[in-house]
């Protein structure tokens, strides 16, 4: 490539004139007609071959350059009769509305037009960004009913979309034909087209109205030899062949001296193409289609929308180097890695340099060549040549011949960064770069505590990798995007990253009171959480040797590590007991050492801040914070695993006695609810501010209900053991909630749509089994029953309708923060926070004189704080 | 007709206009022309009760919720 570099300063749009178009076009298209019987392209017709070529092998007839290298050439249409170009129509109805039908000068009054001309003269100069204000306020102002210059009367103009003018004259209306609209516009001066607010350099008004058409490339609009050897066109050549039809008829017409209306609706017909021609969306009148009745893709449909040339071939770039495969979990990775299948490291490659230093092991590998997994490729030899190690049968041969300075493609393997992605890529945690584990099977397989950043499961989804090629990107992927440094997510301070569900389940059972642990089982649970170092003293030595859970867990922590919380089983007492919490909730470790409380959500969880893995990450940074998940996370689940964790539906069995006394509170509050509606009927309800004596009734209804379903909850969970595995990660916050659990065994309760009971369906009743006018629990879409004791088909029908009221919202709400989210990331996309704390454009415009006002980087703050003084306090006084 | 000073409103951050000195001050701090700074019409009711012209800047010292009190400034544009 040769490097001799540009830089754009600024770029300035105008308008194509006339002679411009003649001066690039390099043919005058003449014939609707393309190609002729034999196939070959008519000269002076669309696909003429001096417009560029298409079909490879073939030399342009203007540049003699092949098909790569030919840019195509653009060639012309002279119109027989001038047409409004419509994507203008509106700029020129304002230029024509503000000066002169006769000699073209603006309306105003010469002083106004003195001063005017002055302000624009000293904006151009101060502030070129405000002349449009100028122009604005011109057109505005034109008001004069007769011009000061030649003293003519002036008419009111009506525009009509898409391109249609009408003067209006005392007789009536009279339609402004294009050739007159163009010489109006011709007479403008130079100095009153500058206060319009067009360089009359770039953009005289008049060429507005196109009287020449420039014929795109064919290399633009290709055309297509299907299967069958039928050509098929371009929508765009469709178009222009209309065009050059009517166009030759209207020409043919005005020589032969057709009457005045032929040609006029002629003129209209090719108007109307034109039109179509740029924009087939044109509002106002109906689309152009094809002969299937498929309304054609012209030149505004090209560009415009999702599959558009910007946001589909400029914004959306596809790439090489990368692999898209579905996803699983695999909990014996660390956080950095990324299992990439075998099938997909051997087409994936890096180039790497030949050195003295490598020349050996490259060897090696083109030995291997492609099919072998430490292998390669290609190799690219100094002169640019690629050699292919598919085909050649002695690789050996092409191994020896390899020399310093040579380049090898080889396969990615162990250790090797790459960026791993899952769309929708919302934030920068959307993309980090791992570490490559080449395994086997054929699903990319990660570390399950980088769930959350990417917002995965593995119930199908798919994630992309890419493979950085330079050095540079390598480098900058390892420092700024690997997986430990992103632990602090930037959205709120504290880790993103973090022990989900069975990790957390695992964590407080290893570290609950009762857990004590024989030599052989501290031994497994150690060398499977890679430890290295001595087994502390167990905790109790008679009469056998015990260790506890605690003891485990403070091997992983740093030696000199303080930390004091409280953890998710908290209850929130009035009066914390602190160290003697009967929950064992006041966690605290000192020196290193887990002295009381448990782990759970709380403490090593996802987006916890202020939790042990976030004072981890800040005050021992990154690395010890990937270690500890690395291996006292494994802790927690080779613990759980052992143990076993598991749920049957007969452990969400309640006794007889619970089941009744449910029974009871469900009857009371439907009594509650026969009462209400008794006092509502017989007019003594009263009624709530601002509620209406119905809105009332069913505010009061949903009360007591939701009191029912309460109380029933809280029954059944004093019947549940302390094993019950749902109930420990409800309280652990590993997964599910006490309320999932009272749905379970207690009674679900209502269903609602839109935030109020379920009134929908038949006339006066939800559904044809009750009574019209009832206003009951039961009417209106109250469950009596629990998941477990089943529902009944009508309560199974209500809920299913506020089971969809809820996907329907999902699907609303992810599409409606979409768009958000795209017109978010183009407004802020190139501001960036500079060295000395203001944020700015790219051209230097300052936005924020210091970052989010304070100059502090949430992702490095102590829960969006510069510094947390009680914890300084804290350290200060432990020491 | 009584004027009221948008000033005594809450909402309303204090502002004044800087002098020759403290804008090259200001421009050398940031090394930045007039120009790059935000801009505010003069039209704007802020800059009428100052009394601010188009070339003046103007500085803001707004309440913050992160910050305490935070600092901006505006250069006066015609309109
Ligand atoms: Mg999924
Ligand atoms: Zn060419
Ligand atoms: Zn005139
Ligand atoms: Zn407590």
């Amino acid at each position: 490539m040769s490097s001799l570099t540009k830089s754009i300063k600024s770029i300035k749009f105008g308008l194509l004139s006339p002679e411009e178009i003649r001066k690039m076009s390099v043919v005058n298209i003449v014939t609707a007609d393309t190609y002729d019987e034999d196939g070959l392209p008519i000269d002076g017709g669309l696909m003429d071959r001096r417009l560029g070529v298409i079909d490879p092998g073939q030399k342009c007839q203007t540049c003699g350059n092949r098909v790569g290298q030919c840019p195509g050439h653009f060639g012309h249409i002279e119109l027989a009769r001038p047409v409004i170009h419509s994507g203008f129509a509106k700029n020129i109805f304002l230029i024509l509305k503000s000066t002169c039908w006769n000699c073209g000068r603006i309306l105003l009054t010469k002083e106004d037009y003195e001063k005017y001309s002055r302000l624009m003269k000293k904006y151009k100069e101060r502030w070129p960004h405000l002349c449009y204000k100028i122009t604005d306020k011109i057109i505005k102002k034109t008001k004069l009913q007769e011009c000061p210059y030649c003293g003519r009367k002036q008419y009111k103009i009506k525009f009509e979309k898409p391109t249609t003018y009408y003067e209006e004259h005392p007789e009536g209306n009279i339609k402004l034909t294009p050739s007159e609209v163009r010489t109006r516009l011709e007479k403008i001066p130079d100095q009153d087209v500058e206060l319009l607010g067009l360089d009359p350099n770039v953009a005289r008004p008049e060429w507005m109205v196109l009287t020449v058409l420039p014929v795109p490339p064919s290399s633009v609009r290709p055309s297509i030899t299907l299967e069958s050897g039928v050509r098929s066109e371009d929508d765009l050549t469709h178009k222009l062949v209309d065009i050059i039809r009517i166009n030759e008829r209207l020409k043919e017409n005005i020589d032969a001296g057709a009457p005045q209306l032929i040609i006029e609706d002629l003129w209209e017909l090719l108007q109307y193409h034109v039109t179509t021609y740029f924009d087939n969306e044109t509002s106002g009148i109906p689309p152009a289609r094809h002969r299937s009745g498929r309304p054609l893709r012209t030149i505004a449909q090209r560009l415009k929308g999702k599959e558009g040339r910007f946001r589909s071939n400029l914004s959306g770039k596809r790439v090489d180097f990368s692999a898209r495969t579905v996803i699983s979990p695999d909990p014996y990775l660390s956080i950095n890695e990324v299992g990439v299948p075998l099938d997909v490291a051997k087409i994936l490659t890096i180039p790497e340099r030949v050195t003295k230093l490598n020349i050996q092991e490259m060897k090696k590998l083109i030995e291997n060549g492609p099919d072998i997994h430490p292998g390669a490729n290609y190799i690219i030899r100094p002169d640019g040549r690629r050699i292919d190690l598919r085909f050649p049968k002695d690789r050996k041969a092409i191994a020896e011949s390899l020399d310093i300075g040579y380049i090898v493609e080889r396969h990615i393997r162990d250790g090797d960064i790459v960026l791993f992605n899952r769309q929708p890529s919302l934030h920068r945690m959307s993309i980090m770069a791992h570490k490559v584990r080449v395994l086997p099977y054929k699903t990319f397989r990660l570390n399950l505590c980088v769930c959350p950043p990417y917002n995965a499961d593995f119930d199908g989804d798919e994630m992309n990798l890419h493979v950085p090629q330079s050095e540079e990107a390598r480098a900058e992927a390892l420092i700024l995007m690997l997986v430990q440094e992103q632990i602090l997510s930037p959205r709120y301070g504290g880790p993103i990253i973090g022990a989900i569900q069975d990790y957390i389940s695992g964590a407080y059972l290893l570290t609950r009171k009762d857990t004590l642990l024989t030599r052989e089982e501290v031994s497994q649970l150690l060398i499977n959480s890679n430890y290295e170092g001595e087994l502390p003293p167990p905790a109790i030595k008679e009469p056998e040797e015990r260790w506890t859970g605690k003891q485990l867990v403070s091997l992983f922590l740093p030696k000199d590590f303080n930390f004091v919380g409280r953890a998710n089983v908290c209850n929130k007492c009035d009066y914390c007991k602190k160290e003697d919490c009967p929950y064992d909730a006041y966690v605290i470790i000192r020196n290193g050492l887990l002295i009381s409380g448990v782990l759970d959500k709380k403490i090593i969880g996802a987006g916890q801040p202020e939790s042990v893995l976030h004072r981890l990450v800040k005050d021992y940074g990154t690395d010890v914070a990937k270690e500890f998940m690395d291996k006292a996370f494994r802790l927690f689940l080779t613990f759980i695993d052992g143990k076993g964790f598991t749920i049957g539906i007969d452990e969400e069995e309640l006794p007889r006695e619970a089941k009744d006394r449910i029974r009871v509170i469900i009857e009371e509050a439907e009594q509650k609810t026969m009462k209400l509606i008794q006092i509502y009927n017989d007019g003594l309800l009263e009624r709530l501010p601002g509620r209406t004596l119905e809105e009332t009734l069913e505010t009061k209804i949903m009360q007591v209900l939701e009191e029912a379903r309460e109380k029933a909850g809280e029954i059944a969970s004093q019947y549940l053991s302390e094993k019950n595995s749902a109930l420990i990660m409800a309280r652990t916050g590993a997964r599910g909630s006490l309320m999932n659990l009272a749905h379970i065994m207690a009674c679900v309760g209502q269903q609602s749509i839109r935030g109020e009971r379920i009134h929908r369906g038949y006339y006066n009743r939800s559904l044809p089994h009750f009574k019209p006018g009832d206003l009951g629990a039961k009417a209106h879409g109250f469950v009596y029953s629990s998941y477990k004791d089943r529902l009944n088909p009508i309560e199974f029908f209500f809920h299913s309708m506020g089971g969809r009221e809820g996907l329907v919202d999902t699907a609303v709400r992810t599409s409606q923060s979409g768009y958000m989210q795209r017109r978010l990331i183009n407004a802020l996309q190139d501001l960036r926070a500079e060295y000395d704390g203001t944020v700015r454009t790219t051209n230097g415009l300052v936005v924020q004189f210091k970052y989010g006002e304070d100059g502090v980087d949430p992702a490095k703050s102590d829960h969006g704080k510069a510094v947390n003084i009680d914890k300084i306090i804290e350290k200060m006084m432990g020491a | 007709m009584s004027k009221f000073d948008i000033f005594k409103h809450e909402l309303v951050p204090k502002a004044v206009v800087l002098s020759k000195e403290e804008v090259e001050e200001l421009r050398r701090l940031y090394g930045i022309r007039k120009e790059q700074l935000p801009w505010i019409r003069r039209s704007d009711p802020m800059c009428r009760a100052l009394g601010a012209k188009p070339g003046d800047v103007i500085k803001i010292i707004r309440k913050s919720p992160v910050a305490g009190e935070a600092i901006a400034y505006r250069y006066v544009v015609p309109w």
